[in-house]
Formats: structure tokens, sequence, C-alpha cells
């Protein structure tokens, strides 16, 4: 295999950022002294008008957010997903979600692939927590390319949508020239009749490398890219489900209550399934460089393909 | 509009408060009857606001930060025109617009969603610097609990207004001296109010806030000034103009029954006629 491109997708959310303020003047980005980590130090250098630093207070962040969508801005409010989702999870579900304002979060070192801060800064639970307001979408792009395009799907999107993206540098697998962006659908990256791989973000790339190790013992895989974790893809989820049999799902997140358990929520009540979920078990995270780390939690390709045989035999 | 004027819709508002908590059989007079006045001067003197501008970029903008007074904003919303007197009957009750705490999705006139303490300042914040970052002439009020403000996120608020100067803000600190479980200053002294502010770097203004010379003059000195925030720290009442609920912490969150509307109502309407 050649040397493939890789890109963290904070990164491409700085880009994507740019983009969008060179097409929109109501787009503004506020980030809490992380302009540099979130990558929306890149937007600030283009744009430093439309970049507002509002200090270590993710809190009132939430609120100017949400003050400045209501006279027309478009804000992009930035920080770890901890504190994003964490710390100001209640201004967040009162403030935005609540009146259905049209805020969009971004959330950047998210999972435990933030590497050597350790737990309290790897967050494991934000999807969990972001998909239980109301109104509000949640998408977890797998790579730059999703990304960038889910950038900007958020800005069109009238509403609260919240973006997780990764620290960690990942490979760049889909093809720019091809790609397409629709929110809320799932893409079908690889056919397959034993078994059905659902993943998101970072675990899908190394879910397609896992089919490829299922392959050479004679398991054929479905693997399936869910970005939009909400609004989800029900339907190409059940059907794939229904074809194979047997699913399992892939997220560097708890296993309680993010993607694992939107799918089950979803075949529990249309079409029951036999269902693995890998994610992080419930325990935190540590400290150690996020290659090691997603070895140790058991989400890089080989962990993956391991117990995706195991519950297939 | 003179004092008298505000005075007399003043009253009319603090009636339509009690009758609203009457007929709700829960909400909070106490705090809504203390930020009647300045209500009534900010909706009726104050800010440009009709009910056919509801909408538009440039109109004033007001957030009840301490969301858990709504009665006070919909009953001003309601003899401003806003939507019937008559709505306010159906305060709390299921299917109503008029929900427990301010919502601008379903409200004519409401410019924020509140009632979790200590966010709506953040939101009036971000008002204003759209404001500034658009050079629109607009002026955004937001009026907070002195128990409110023992909320940290009040303070990020403050210092991201005071650090940005955003002299297009006021904020109102409603002074009734009372929160839930007794005197602000026995549960966790917020105080000195306005030192705490000027040190966050508002210009701040200590009012009587049931005295409209007062309530005027500071208004006009917000507006004249700038590099800065100001912040009215306004003295009231909890429970202002209703006998019985006078600087009583048990009606924060209580409603009047038959015959306690019935003394309020009376008490109102002899207000009402002096």
């Amino acid at each position: 295999m050649s040397e493939v491109k890789k890109v963290a997708t904070r990164e491409s959310y700085g880009n994507a950022l740019v983009e969008l303020g060179k097409e929109h003047d109501n787009v503004v980005v506020l980030d809490a002294d992380l302009a540099g980590a979130t990558k929306t130090g890149i937007f600030k250098k283009a744009f430093p008008e439309r970049h507002i630093d509002c200090g270590i207070a993710e809190s009132n962040m939430m609120g100017i957010a949400a003050g400045l969508s209501t006279c027309g801005k478009v804000p992009f409010a930035s920080s770890f997903a901890m504190f994003a989702a964490g710390r100001a999870f209640e201004q967040v579900r009162n403030s935005i979600g609540y009146p259905h304002l049209n805020v969009k979060i971004g959330a950047t070192h998210a999972g435990i692939s933030v590497g050597e801060d350790g737990a309290t800064h790897q967050c494991n639970e934000d999807i969990a927590l972001m998909r239980t307001i109301p109104g509000m979408v949640v998408i977890n792009p797998a790579d730059d390319v999703e990304a960038r395009a889910a950038v900007k799907a958020a800005y069109e999107h009238q509403g609260p949508v919240y973006m997780r993206f990764g620290r960690l540098a990942i490979p760049v697998f889909n093809d720019e020239s091809t790609y397409k962006f629709e929110l809320g659908k799932g893409i079908t990256l690889k056919e397959g009749k034993d078994v059905t791989i659902v993943a998101t973000g970072l675990c899908v790339g190394e879910s397609m490398a896992a089919a490829e190790i299922l392959k050479s013992q004679g398991i054929d895989a479905e693997v399936i890219n869910i970005h939009t974790i909400k609004p989800l893809d029900e339907d190409l989820i059940i059907a794939s489900a229904k074809k194979t049999g047997k699913v399992v799902t892939v997220e560097e997140h708890s296993i309680i209550g993010g993607l694992g358990s939107a799918v089950c929520d979803a075949l529990c009540a249309k079409a029951p399934t036999k269902t693995l979920k890998i994610g992080v078990n419930d325990t935190f995270g540590e400290s150690g460089p996020a290659v090691q780390l997603i070895k140790k939690y058991g989400l890089d390709s080989e962990s993956i393909a391991k117990k995706v045989a195991e519950f297939v035999k | 509009m003179t004092n008298q004027e505000l005075k007399q819709t003043a009253n009319e508002i603090r009636k339509g408060i009690v009758t609203a908590v009457h007929a709700a059989k829960s909400g909070h007079p106490g705090g809504s009857l203390s930020a009647a006045d300045i209500m009534t001067y900010l909706y009726f003197e104050e800010m440009n606001v009709e009910k056919d501008n509801e909408k538009k970029d440039d109109r004033d903008r007001f957030v009840l930060s301490k969301g858990h007074c709504a009665p006070a904003l919909y009953s001003t919303l309601a003899e401003k025109g806003f939507f019937s007197k008559d709505e306010l009957l159906n305060l709390r009750h299921v299917g109503s617009f008029l929900q427990g705490h301010p919502d601008m999705k379903h409200i004519p006139g409401v410019d924020m969603s509140s009632g979790s303490l200590g966010q709506g300042f953040s939101t009036a914040v971000g008002m204003a610097l759209a404001g500034k970052l658009d050079n629109k002439n607009y002026r955004v009020y937001a009026m907070a609990g002195d128990g409110e403000i023992q909320e940290g996120q009040i303070w990020e608020a403050a210092m991201f207004a005071g650090a940005r100067k955003l002299d297009n803000i006021v904020l109102i600190v409603d002074n009734n001296g009372l929160q839930i479980d007794g005197a602000i200053e026995d549960v966790c002294s917020p105080y000195p109010i306005d030192k705490k502010l000027e040190a966050f770097n508002f210009h701040v203004i200590n009012i009587d806030g049931h005295n409209f010379d007062e309530i005027r003059a500071a208004f006009k000195e917000a507006k004249e000034t700038k590099g800065q925030p100001t912040a009215i720290v306004a003295k009231t009442t909890k429970g202002k103009g209703v006998s019985f609920m006078e600087n009583q912490a048990g009606w924060h969150g209580k409603a009047p029954n038959d015959e306690e509307f019935k003394i309020a109502m009376e008490d109102l309407e002899k207000a009402g006629e002096a």
C-alpha cells in the first residue's frame, strides 16, 4: 500500500471555515482560547474581524453564539469536545437547542485520540450528550474530505449542528472529486453479506482495514460510514442488517449513548438484529500516544477484525 | 409618557402579573412585581419596539435573564399589544404559548428564550456584539436577578462585555434582596454588586428601581456612556404593590389563592386610583 495522505479533521474544520468565510459574510467564528488547537486560527488569520476569542469561558461563548445567531450571524462556536459538549452542555441545550437557533458547534479533540493530555480532555461522551437534544444534528466525519464537506453542509442547514473533529491526523480515503456529503445519509463503502460494520469518525478507516483482514479469513463484511449520527440513516442500516443478519458498531466514543446505542435504538424498534458494540467501554481514557491508545482500547483494525470474527463465528 | 402615565401602566402590568400567576396556580410573582416599573419604562419609553417591528434588524432588544419573571414580561407585552391580555389567563397551561419561562419560538415579542439562570445575559451580549460587528445602532437590555448573579456565567459575560467595551448593552440588576432560600446576603452574598461590576469595566448607576425620575435618568446616562457597558443596579422591593407579598421571600415562587388574589387586586386597584 502506498503512503496515504493523513490529515486531522480539526485541520479540515479550520480550512473549511476559511472557505465558508469567503463565500458568506455572516459566518463568524468563536473560540475559547484554543484557536491554535481547534484550528480556527486559520480563519482568524484570514478574517480577524470575524474571529471572536471569548477567552476561557465556554458557557458564555455558547450564549454569545446564541445571541449572535438571533441577529442573522451564523456562528461557529469552537472548543474541545470536552468543553463544548461537556462543560457547556446546559447552555447548548437551553440557549441554543431549545430555541432551535442557527448555531454550529465545532468540537475538536474528541475521543481518546486526544492522546497525551489524558482522561480529563478525552471526551467519549459528547455524541451521547448532543444527540439527546431535540433538533440537534450530530456529525462525526471520517476524513478530511468528509469533514470539509460536513462544515459546508452544517452552514447550509438551518438549525443547531454539533460537529465532532479529531486531533490525530488520519488517512484521507474519500476522493474529493466524486465525494458528496448528504446530511443524514450513510454511505456504504463496501458491500458484503456476512456482517454489517457500522462505523463513524476515525473508526471508519480502521473498519475498512478490518474488513480487508476479515476478507482474508473468508468473512465478507459490509462497511457503512455513518457521518451523521443524528438524524440517523435508519433505512440504510436496517436494510443492511436484514441482509447480513449481524451488526457491529464501531466508534471512538463510549459504548453508552453513542453510535452503537443509536443503531440499537433503530434496530430494536424496526428490525431486531444481533448487534455488537465496539467503542470505549464504560471507562475513562489515559495518557499516551494516540495510536497506542487506539490499539489499547481496541479500536484499531486488528482489534476490530478480531472482535468481528469472534462475533460472526 | 409622564411619570403618572408610567405609574398607571406599571400598575396595569402588575394586575396582569397577579392575574396570570393566580390563573396558572404557580409561577413567580415576587420578582415579577419588583421588575414591573423598569419593564414598563423599557417597553413604553426606552426601547424602539412596537408590534409591527417585532422582527426588524434595527429594533432594540430585551433579554429577561431572570426568566422566571416571565409573568412581568408577558404582562408588559400584552399591555403593549403583542397579544391579547386574555392570554395571560392561559399562562403555564398545557397547549398555551405562554410557557413558564420565555419561549422566543412561540411568544410574540420575546427576543430570547431564557429561564436557566445566568444564561440570558450571555445571549444579550451576543446580540450587542452583532450590533457592533454590523455597525447597527440598536441597543440591548438584559435584566438579571440579584440572586441570579451568583451564577458564574454572569461574570463570564460581564468580563467579555467589559473587555470588548460594548457600550450598546445595559445590564439591569433587579436588586430586590431576596432569593428562594432567603436574603441574598444570607444565602451567598453577591454584595457589593456595584463595585464588582465596576471592576469588570462597567459604568454603574445605582437607583431606586421604583422611582421613574431615577429610572429615566439612569437610562439616559447609559445611552450617553461611551466605551464601556452600563449596569443599572436597581434597588427594588420584591412583591412591590401587593401588600402581603412585599419583602417576603415566600412569594418568590408561589401563586396567590382566590382570597389572596382578591386582596392583591384590591391593593392594585387602590394604587391605580391614587
